[in-house]
């Protein structure tokens, strides 16, 4: 059975029903990991035994009329940068090399304790999540299932291509500048960046903490939904999350868009922005008008600085949340033990930390050292404002605004390697969201003449997932195009 | 020409908050003393990656009953800030901390701590109130040069600290020592810190003679410590002075004997501070404030003002009984529980205290509730002496076994020293001393006081044990009976 196919709620339904036991599925996605995954390379470390043993126990669990909550047992893929209580967490960085931490994040406790996910593996991705391309991993690349030479997206870029190419169910990324939405738009599956303060973070390896959440990846929208419905709401663990209710987003999918306002925004459509993206994007834009929905136009004037400006906050903060790793306490040190603690530490962090990491840690310390702060970083701060008054702006005329998610589709693996200011401009439309500290969800709305998808980004108001969710379902609905699987599925 | 002139003294104290159960940001156990190294730890207070810190709300509350009684100007709306630094005992590779720049706020500004130098009241005024967490501990065998390895123990990582920032108000070492114990009694009375415990404080003093560059001597963690460090200071900044010889701003390092210049690293570190977004802002509303001021137990002030009134003691008893709260406590309830005591006694109860059972706390390093003494021993041994079941010259040598705990009547029998009060007896010693000692008696012809020279021949005699007042009865009537008055 080639159950790959098949979308995560539909499985779930088939093991409520008991037409397939759990231990069956898991057995079938790491046969499937097996076969594809030493192309694509989406996992670092999988987790077959302890996989099996808990599918072998939920299905006892079921055959004795116990519930086992509402994930039924089904295959979880988990980026390396979120704690997996005694799960090789690494970051896709050698400094963290054979960490395991002695805690799970709040989201694995509800997903996985309290809703019966399994685990099977950890997912590649950009050293520390610094990068778009997943080419920034200490594992080597992970490979787009849609064609080989080209990058998955990142840095969620495991998490990606392991759902596109059949290789689980349910994944999780992080977004910290579009780190979910790049390799949803890039391997064709849908991802979702929630409200900052949605979901908690406890548990998740920071980067730039203001930036970033953790997100759902999966092959539609309804089992992101299913996915967000337990993780959202306020941990106490994690202050930033509010207390604000979660709605049942799966229970509103199927509301009518009919007189939404859909804010287009042209800046988003400008200078750099593939054509063939632009038009599939358009297209997508018309079929929800022909849903009743009405589109304006709005207007970001301070597109431009986004870049410098989330790449001044991300550095800062980057330089900071990555100074506890000097391989003292977890993970490893230099070899070379010579010199005082400083020296240790210095060489440790020069010899593990892979380019990317280091380039951003030296540029954030420089930005907030004394006589740079205000120039630098409270500046960026000032910028961040303007940015989401841009936004608030917005959404007083429309309700939820549509732009593509990338300005272009995949690009080859090593194209933009040498050019980091390149690389950074594909965060063009995605950082812009983190900024603000909205919510986006990027969905498959084409493929360009290559055969590659392309992302359909939809950025909701804070706390409104409910409501692009709601819009990407109806969309996804009519295009048809989320049940595609990579062309590396067809010959299984 | 006092030789204080023209010194400026400004002191930092970090104080711990011993009262609070759990840590800053985690909910592991403070009270880390004495337990096994890195067994009070968590992710939080590890730093591991991807856990986060979560404000202690009863530090916010400790900390507005210390801004309360300090009398600062706690600020509505502040956040924190990371202090970004590497060393071993910092597992984040930064501290979380309170910054009152980069548009940052302290806890509280502004303070008063009154002194009292040479019966004059000085008001020394305080810059501002943190707070923050201590950093973990570096463990070494013996002395830090010789030890062959450096442990770090994260017990303490996470604890909290408040930080009291004077203003360069002091000019003395002297006023800087009435400061601090001042200070720590006003934290003592707060109930949010036990001063007395090992570590509980530590001070960075900074001192410099007006027009010149000032040190700051780092890390000293006694008053008596502080006060001899800046008098070493002192005088080595003005002597070079004398000298010619340039004084640079710059860390140093008391050792107990002299201050020793640091590398001076420590004045070009940039902390590199910015907001720690992990925790959102923290809002002190009036009400807030209002329902603390309420419960805020009494202050040394409000209980020295109390025992002048209501006990009749001096300013000045007073004032010294307050300064240590568990003193202060234990005379309280030594008084309550006698219903026949007046103001004499309390008096003689604040003498013993402050006076042989202080005296005996110090040569063994003690504190009072670190002993068995109890407050009904003391109420006691005040009644035995009133009763004249010993003499008050012999009480005194009872306070190292009263200090056990014994019962005074047991060490009463056992010392086989209790007050010869029998009559006959003491009639039959007087009359000897009167026979063996004309010339005393032939001088109390002339003046009554040589009487006195008589009753010290009785308690020779009676190694002491005599009752005095007796003694003088008797005296008095077998020498009217020779015709002397
Ligand atoms: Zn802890």
């Amino acid at each position: 059975m080639k159950t790959f196919k098949l979308m995560g709620h539909e499985i779930i339904e088939k093991i409520k029903e008991r037409e397939i036991k759990i231990e069956e599925i898991i057995q079938l996605y790491l046969e499937r990991i097996e076969k594809t995954d030493k192309l694509l390379h989406s996992y670092t470390h999988l987790s077959k035994e302890s996989a099996l043993e808990k599918a072998r126990s939920f299905d006892r669990a079921l055959n004795e009329g116990k519930s086992i909550g509402k994930l039924y047992g089904s295959p979880l893929s988990i980026k390396g940068c979120i704690c997996v209580k005694d799960s090789p967490t690494t970051c896709g960085s050698k400094i963290l090399e054979g960490y395991r931490p002695p805690y799970n994040a709040t989201v694995l406790e509800r997903l996985v304790e309290k809703e019966g996910a399994i685990c099977i593996g950890r997912t590649n991705m950009d050293e520390f999540a610094m990068g778009g391309s997943t080419e920034n991993s200490c594992y080597g690349p992970t490979k787009n299932p849609w064609d080989l030479e080209c990058v998955p997206g990142g840095s969620s870029g495991g998490s990606g291509a392991c759902i596109a190419a059949g290789q689980s169910i349910f994944a999780l990324g992080s977004d910290t500048g579009g780190s979910v939405r790049s390799p949803a738009a890039y391997c064709g599956i849908v991802g979702l960046k929630p409200t900052y303060g949605r979901v908690s973070r406890y548990g998740l390896v920071s980067y730039a903490n203001s930036l970033e959440q953790i997100g759902p990846m999966a092959r539609c929208v309804r089992d992101c939904a299913l996915l967000l419905e337990i993780m959202a709401g306020y941990d106490e663990l994690d202050s930033t999350t509010v207390n604000e209710k979660v709605d049942a987003y799966t229970e509103s999918l199927n509301n009518s868009i009919e007189n939404k306002v859909l804010g287009v925004p042209k800046e988003f459509f400008g200078e750099g922005i593939n054509n063939e993206v632009k038009d599939s994007v358009n297209k997508s834009i018309d079929i929800l008008q022909g849903l009743g929905a009405k589109t304006i136009e709005v207007s970001f004037p301070h597109l431009e600085y986004t870049i410098p400006t989330y790449y001044l906050i991300a550095m800062s903060e980057a330089s900071s949340n990555l100074a506890r790793f000097d391989g003292l306490r977890y993970g490893k040190m230099s070899e070379n033990l010579t010199g005082d603690v400083f020296e240790v530490f210095s060489r440790t962090r020069g010899e593990k930390f892979g380019a990317e990491v280091r380039r951003r840690i030296m540029l954030g310390s420089y930005a907030l050292s004394a006589g740079y702060y205000d120039m630098f970083y409270i500046k960026a701060l000032k910028v961040r404002t303007l940015i989401k008054n841009d936004f608030q702006e917005a959404y007083k005329k429309c309700d939820a605004i549509v732009c593509p998610t990338m300005p272009t589709t995949a690009f080859k693996i090593g194209e933009l390697v040498d050019d980091p200011l390149q690389m950074y401009m594909m965060d063009v439309l995605t950082c812009p969201v983190n900024l603000a500290g909205l919510t986006a969800l990027s969905i498959p709305c084409g493929f360009d003449g290559n055969g590659l998808p392309i992302g359909f980004q939809i950025i909701g108001n804070y706390f409104d997932e409910k409501g692009i969710l709601n819009i990407g379902y109806l969309l996804e609905q009519e295009l048809q195009i989320y049940k595609k699987i990579a062309p590396l599925n067809e010959g299984n | 020409m006092p030789n204080n002139d023209g010194v400026m003294i400004g002191l930092e104290i970090h104080t711990q908050l011993t009262a609070l159960k759990s840590k800053l940001f985690c909910s592991c156990s403070s009270d880390y003393r004495g337990s096994a190294p890195n067994t009070f730890t968590c992710p939080t207070c590890l730093g591991l990656p991807g856990a986060m810190p979560v404000i202690n709300k009863k530090a916010i509350e400790f900390a507005t009953r210390l801004a309360l009684a300090l009398k600062c100007d706690i600020n509505e709306r502040f956040f924190f800030f990371r202090k970004n630094y590497y060393y071993p005992d910092l597992p984040r590779g930064f501290q979380i901390t309170m910054y009152n720049k980069a548009g940052g706020k302290a806890f509280a500004d502004g303070g008063i701590v009154p002194i009292r130098i040479k019966d004059k009241v000085k008001e020394i005024k305080l810059n501002r109130i943190h707070l923050e967490e201590d950093p973990g501990r570096l463990v070494h065998e013996g002395s830090i040069s010789k030890s062959p390895y450096t442990r770090v123990d994260y017990n303490r990582s996470g604890t909290t600290l408040i930080e009291i920032v004077s203003e360069p108000d002091m000019s003395s070492p002297e006023e800087a020592r009435e400061f601090l114990k001042q200070l720590l009694a006003i934290i003592q009375y707060t109930g949010i810190c036990d001063t007395n415990l090992e570590g509980a404080f530590r001070v960075d003093a900074n001192i410099s003679v007006k027009g010149y560059e000032r040190s700051e001597v780092k890390n000293i963690n006694s008053i008596k410590e502080v006060e001899s460090a800046l008098a070493y200071e002192e005088k080595r900044q003005k002597l070079a002075i004398k000298e010619g010889r340039e004084l640079i701003q710059e860390t140093r390092h008391w050792d107990g004997q002299k201050t020793i210049g640091l590398r001076n690293k420590e004045f070009e570190a940039d902390y590199k501070y910015f907001p720690e977004q992990d925790l959102v802002p923290i809002e002190i509303d009036k009400s807030y404030i209002e329902k603390v001021e309420k419960e805020l137990p009494e202050m040394p002030k409000e209980r020295k003002e109390r025992y002048q009134k209501k006990y009749q003691l001096s300013e000045f008893d007073s004032e010294v009984l307050v300064l240590d709260k568990t003193i202060a406590d234990f005379f309280e309830e030594g008084i309550k529980s006698e219903k026949t005591f007046g103001p004499q006694e309390y008096k003689l109860y604040c003498n013993w205290l402050m006076n042989d059972i202080s005296g005996w706390l110090n040569d063994n390093n003690k504190r009072i509730n670190e002993t068995n003494l109890k407050p009904k021993q003391v109420v006691e041994l005040i009644r035995s002496i009133k009763e004249g079941k010993i003499t008050g010259k012999i009480a005194k040598t009872f306070v190292g076994e009263m200090m056990k705990g014994t019962a005074i009547s047991e060490i009463i029998k056992k010392s086989g020293k209790e007050a010869i009060s029998d009559i006959t007896v003491l009639e039959d010693i007087c009359k000897q001393v009167i026979e063996e000692n004309p010339k005393i008696v032939e001088d109390c012809r002339k003046k009554p006081k040589a009487k006195q020279g008589l009753v010290g021949k009785v308690m020779a005699k009676t190694k002491g044990q005599a009752d005095p007042k007796i003694t003088r009865e008797i005296l008095d009537k077998l020498l009217k009976e020779l015709g002397i008055n």
